[in-house]
């Protein structure tokens, strides 16, 4: 809104642009990179002393990595780990959203649903993958599978929980004003449970991208998971780093992004958080 | 226009609902007719809004019903609007599309709930806060976005809820006097809750007051002062001081 001439004449008193005493939590972001640069000098220089069997280090990962760039293969292999990832996460999300929904929403589908949905939760997924190889063999199938279970569970409970935490008198403005079941679904209990909904999908993000490396070291035929097994019975140290640095930043990448959309899609939540 | 006959709402215990835990009304009955003006008063706790609730078709009686140009209400309707004690916001939507929340499940098209909304947020006082989600706001701003939403429906029948419990003395007065012109404009018949006596006075053809435990009515008291009452100053009128003698004495008793 336009400041009148009052709040005008106020501003300019407190002339707020006046340079501020230097503080450090005024640079964060250089801080952070400092930090960076820091970590990983450091680490250049102590790598070298060290056994190259046990650790490598930064430049040696480079020249690695420029090598298996070179050869193609492990553009191959991340391309085919990424589709699995995409395609059973895609899945995990559409279903786990949907069934949160439900269950959030009626008792039935709740009363109905919630055995078999804490029973698969509680059981640790790594023990199911021997099974899933029985059933899909060695091909993406199983994988795909491994990241939808891996994926599913905590959109779910977070979009349960979230349908669950709106106030029966958000209900009742939606009512009053005439919405019938449909319209307080797509415009009460969905926007007030998106950032549950959010949160959910990054943590689901996360689990996922565990659930696919495991099966595929598990499988140790394709993938990032069957690099990561080959480099390091080879005992190629600084090969293995090259895709375990790429998990970290396609983990940290994909948090930025659903970080991003949250915002965008739950805007009046960063005016209203704390810090 | 509004009858409420034999009307009675028990509550339950939380934990054993065969228990019963209050009786929250208790065989109330009110009529009210087309474009009257009616405030309901009494001490918290006694059942306003509950009342208000049942007539809103927010909440089930228990015995009794409320009829709406002769028909039973069981579920809200477009021709009743309600404002709500605890402003009633969607946190998620800014000011505007808060106040095009109505219209919008109404099905209005989108230029024309804007064209509308903006008009009665600036009837209200809230222009230039349209992109301002409530939080951002004070409690009194997010109560006049709630009538904003609840005019700009058009009721037959306005139902408020303590709309200024929330509002400081001098705007309190301002949205007193434009509720009046509002409502001299239009057939609007308004159900007002309040527990200010000289608000139920100033605004009321008619005011309702109401006892605790159980909740019922215990009086009505017909206010005959002249319209419009925005002029002069008719609270210096000795009318409106024998009225508030005589409610305060029935609240009393
Ligand atoms: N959902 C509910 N469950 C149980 N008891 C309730 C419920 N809603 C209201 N009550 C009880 O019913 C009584 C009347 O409540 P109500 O909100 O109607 O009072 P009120 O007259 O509006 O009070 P105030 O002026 O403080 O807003 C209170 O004792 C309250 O505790
Ligand atoms: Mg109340």
């Amino acid at each position: 809104m336009a400041l009148n001439a009052l709040e005008q004449e106020a501003l300019t008193a407190l002339d707020l642009s006046r340079p501020r005493p230097l503080r450090l939590t005024d640079h964060l972001g250089l801080l952070r990179a400092s930090s960076v640069v820091l970590f990983l000098i450091l680490w250049e220089v102590f790598g070298r002393r060290v056994n190259p069997l046990f650790l490598s280090y930064p430049t040696a990962i480079a020249n690695a990595c420029a090598q298996l760039l070179a050869s193609g293969e492990f553009q191959r292999q991340a391309l085919g780990s990424l589709q699995v990832y995409a395609v059973g996460l895609g899945a995990a999300l559409v279903l786990g959203i949907f069934l949160g929904l439900l269950m959030g929403r009626y008792r039935l589908a709740e009363y109905l649903l919630d055995p078999y949905v804490y029973a698969l939760d509680a059981t640790p997924r790594v023990a199911l993958i021997p099974l899933l190889l029985l059933w899909f063999g060695l091909g993406a199938q199983a994988k795909i599978a491994v990241v939808f279970l891996s994926g599913i569970f905590p959109v779910l409970m977070n979009t349960f929980s979230g349908v669950r935490t709106v106030s029966s008198g958000l209900v009742d403005i939606g009512k009053a004003y005439g919405a019938g079941e449909r319209q307080v679904f797509t415009k009460i209990i969905l926007p007030a449970a998106l950032p549950f909904i959010m949160a959910g999908v990054r943590l689901a993000v996360g689990r996922a991208l565990i659930g696919i490396i495991t099966a595929e070291m598990f499988t140790a035929v394709t993938g990032m998971g069957a690099l990561l097994i080959r480099y390091s019975s080879a005992f190629a140290t600084d090969k293995f780093f090259v895709p375990v640095i790429f998990l970290a930043l396609l983990g940290v990448l994909l948090s930025v992004a659903v970080e991003a959309l949250q915002k965008r899609l739950a805007p009046w939540k960063e005016t209203e958080r704390a810090l | 226009m509004l009858q409420v006959r034999h009307l009675s709402k028990v509550f339950f215990e939380q934990n054993d609902p065969r228990k019963p835990g209050l009786v929250a009304l208790y065989d109330i009955s009110l009529s009210v007719r087309k474009n009257e003006f009616v405030s309901l008063l009494g001490p918290s706790g006694c059942g306003k809004t509950t009342l208000i609730r049942i007539v809103a078709g927010l909440l089930p009686a228990d015995r009794g019903e409320v009829l709406v140009n002769g028909k039973p209400v069981t579920s809200p309707g477009r021709e009743r609007c309600m404002v709500f004690q605890q402003f009633g916001l969607l946190p998620w939507r800014t000011v505007l599309g808060n106040v095009e929340f109505g219209l919008e499940i109404e099905g209005v098209a989108r230029e024309e709930r804007r064209e509308v909304s903006r008009k009665y947020l600036d009837l209200v006082g809230l222009k230039g806060f349209e992109d301002y989600y409530p939080h951002q706001i004070s409690g009194g701003m997010q109560q006049r976005v709630g009538i904003a939403r609840a005019l700009s429906k058009k009721p037959d029948i306005l139902l408020m809820d303590e709309p200024f419990g929330a509002v400081d003395a001098q705007t309190r007065e301002q949205l007193q006097e434009e509720l009046l012109k509002i409502w001299a404009k239009t057939d609007t018949t308004v159900i007002f809750v309040t527990h200010s006596i000289d608000e139920s006075i100033y605004l009321s053809d008619r005011v309702v007051v109401m006892h605790s435990r159980p909740g019922c009515i215990k009086e009505e008291v017909v206010v005959d002062l002249p319209r419009p009452r925005w002029e002069g100053d008719i609270k210096a009128d000795p009318r409106f001081a024998q009225l508030r003698a005589r409610i305060r004495e029935s609240l009393r008793a």
